[in-house]
């Protein structure tokens, strides 16, 4: 059975779950290959969790290269010369974005993006959730080793062992000018769960009325356990910020539940959650066109609402 | 310094986008059209710098529809200088990978570019790697998602800020330089700068005119195609009540009817 590459997205030595999900979807394709790139040593601590994830093999590229993206692109454009992949399968993060691009470009591949889902019939073809859910699309690759970019918490994690064979690659010396790295810093995000990976969100509106009080969002997150999201208007009022915008110019979510308070739900707003499983608005005004999509609404004041909520749930938990 | 910014015309996110139901492309006439945020934020860098550098120049490159000139005239009237736009209708269907190259072929027209700046991700096709994949067919480097651009002598420094963290890059000049939406607050254009934007010059240019091959485009190049696309059923209301004290246990309950606590 042919290959198919998956590159490895590993941070302070750890995999990441995105590449558990790659794994599992490219068992739907062929054989799944690992590609580690990353400084001498990075491969040692990653082998065991790769295989057990289902890496038939896993190949390792270490190398002291310091040009930000570019030993990705090269190491996988090499690979697909020399192992010619049915696809290379690829996290849809921001950097796993810019390698895909820049691989396709150079390998002259479709690129198919930001799919939820993949799936061979003599083409490599995908399921594209598009503006926030409000489609949902097929589109086939013309090309042989389409490069994928998949969303991250699309696919199930479904462990089956692979051989995890390691085979060192070559790092060809870089190709052109790239960036070189001064420093980095990771983001911080605290305790709460990623946004995008949340099961459960909580986000606040303009209904909040002022960042001090967007801590009875988080209050009430905290309590579920869920990460905190906002809508374009409470971010833009400066009451939370960017990062945690959820909407058609913010993140698209898609937790088990999610709960808004404050929220008009704007077309705006409502493409970045409502394939959310189950929607539950809190809002003053009864008109709100939040209340059309939740699955329990409830007319009246978060101030008052959210804080007897929190308190119940308190005393489910004991 | 011979700046280029790239811009697109994009539907306005406040209105409702639809897709063809026909060929599954996105139905452009079913929405406003408007010059997509983060390109304005482009735009702004790149004056910021052209005002910190004597003799600097900004030329907006932009591909699309006739209409994409709205979005030029917007950029030109904020205070870029000119305006080349590739405008062919064989463009039309054009996927990512073909916009990359018919793009970094209108960049060689521009003469001797020192930097190119672009948003990083269109609020339409959300790609996210146009500016990445120009550059390296123009085989120069990237530096995306800027939160902060410093220009000195002939190297560019850039914050880049993701959510996995923030990494401070830099390169040599000429380099391509994506902006985030922390970057800065675009200025609005003034009176004076509407008018004089009516007589900056704009390029239109064909497929033939940039060198481009009309099969390497359009829907006849794409790489990929689209084989459906339906819309999902609109998801239907459900309970509604109004809080008479009880609104918080009333959530509650209905949580854990759904075993969701």
């Amino acid at each position: 059975m042919a290959e198919v590459l998956v590159l490895v997205d590993h941070v302070e030595g750890e995999v990441r779950k995105s590449t558990f999900e790659l794994l599992t979807a490219a068992r739907a394709l062929g054989e799944p290959s690992a590609v580690v790139v990353g400084a001498p040593g990075t491969a040692q601590g990653l082998s065991s969790a790769l295989a057990a994830n289902g890496a038939e093999k896993i190949y390792v590229a270490e190398t002291d290269r310091t040009d930000f993206l570019s030993p990705q692109v090269d190491v996988l454009a090499a690979l697909v010369e020399s192992a010619s992949p049915v696809a290379v399968l690829i996290n849809a993060s921001a950097d796993g974005k810019e390698i895909a691009g820049r691989l396709a470009v150079r390998t002259d591949s479709a690129w198919l993006n930001d799919v939820v889902a993949v799936s061979a019939n003599g083409r490599v073809g995908a399921t594209h959730s598009v503006f926030g859910g409000a489609y949902i699309a097929q589109a086939e690759a013309k090309t042989e080793h389409p490069v994928v970019t998949v969303r991250a918490g699309a696919i199930d994690v479904e462990a089956v062992a692979g051989a995890g064979t390691e085979e060192r690659v070559e790092v060809p010396a870089a190709a052109g000018r790239g960036a070189t790295v001064q420093s980095t810093e990771p983001i911080t995000g605290g305790d709460r769960p990623e946004l995008t990976e949340a099961s459960v969100v909580v986000s606040g509106g303009r209904g909040v009325g002022s960042a001090d009080d967007f801590s009875i969002i988080e209050g009430l997150a905290d309590s579920l356990g869920a990460a905190v999201g906002a809508s374009r208007a409470a971010v833009d009022s400066g009451f939370y910020p960017h990062q945690f915008q959820v909407g058609q110019t913010g993140k698209t979510v898609s937790p088990q539940l999610y709960i808004a308070l404050g929220i008009s739900g704007a077309i705006q707003h409502r493409a970045g959650m409502q394939t959310s499983k189950t929607i539950i608005a809190v809002n003053k005004d009864a008109e709100a066109p939040i209340f059309e999509i939740a699955d329990f609404g409830v007319v009246g004041d978060l101030f008052q609402v959210a804080p007897q909520l929190k308190e119940e749930i308190a005393k489910r938990k004991g | 310094m011979n700046i280029v910014v790239l811009v697109k015309q994009v539907p306005d996110t406040y209105s409702e986008r639809k897709l063809d139901a026909s060929d599954g492309t996105l139905d452009r006439d079913a929405t406003d059209a408007v010059l997509d945020e983060i390109n304005e934020r482009a735009v702004e860098a790149a004056l910021q710098i052209k005002e910190a550098n004597d003799g600097s120049a900004v030329t907006v490159v932009t591909m699309g529809p006739d209409r994409a000139t709205e979005a030029i005239r917007k950029a030109l009237s904020m205070g870029a200088d000119k305006a080349v736009h590739l405008s062919d209708g064989a463009l039309a269907g054009s996927d990512a990978v073909s916009t990359a190259k018919a793009l970094a072929k209108v960049i060689g027209t521009v003469d001797g570019f020192d930097l190119v700046l672009a948003g990083n991700e269109a609020s339409d096709g959300r790609g996210g790697a146009t500016p990445a994949m120009v550059a390296d067919l123009l085989g120069v480097p990237a530096l995306t998602h800027a939160r902060e651009i410093t220009v000195e002598g002939s190297s560019v420094t850039v914050r880049r800020e993701t959510d996995d963290g923030v990494t401070v890059l830099t390169a040599e000049l000429p380099a391509v330089v994506s902006v985030g939406e922390k970057i800065n607050e675009p200025r609005y254009p003034s009176f004076k700068g509407i008018m004089a934007a009516k007589k900056k010059p704009v390029t239109t240019l064909s497929l033939a005119d940039a060198g481009i091959d009309a099969g390497e485009v359009g829907a006849a190049g794409a790489l990929s195609s689209v084989t459906s696309a339906q819309p999902k059923p609109p998801k239907s209301a459900g309970e509604k009540v109004t809080d008479e004290g009880d609104g918080g246990q009333r959530i509650a309950a209905f949580l854990v009817s759904q075993k969701l606590i």
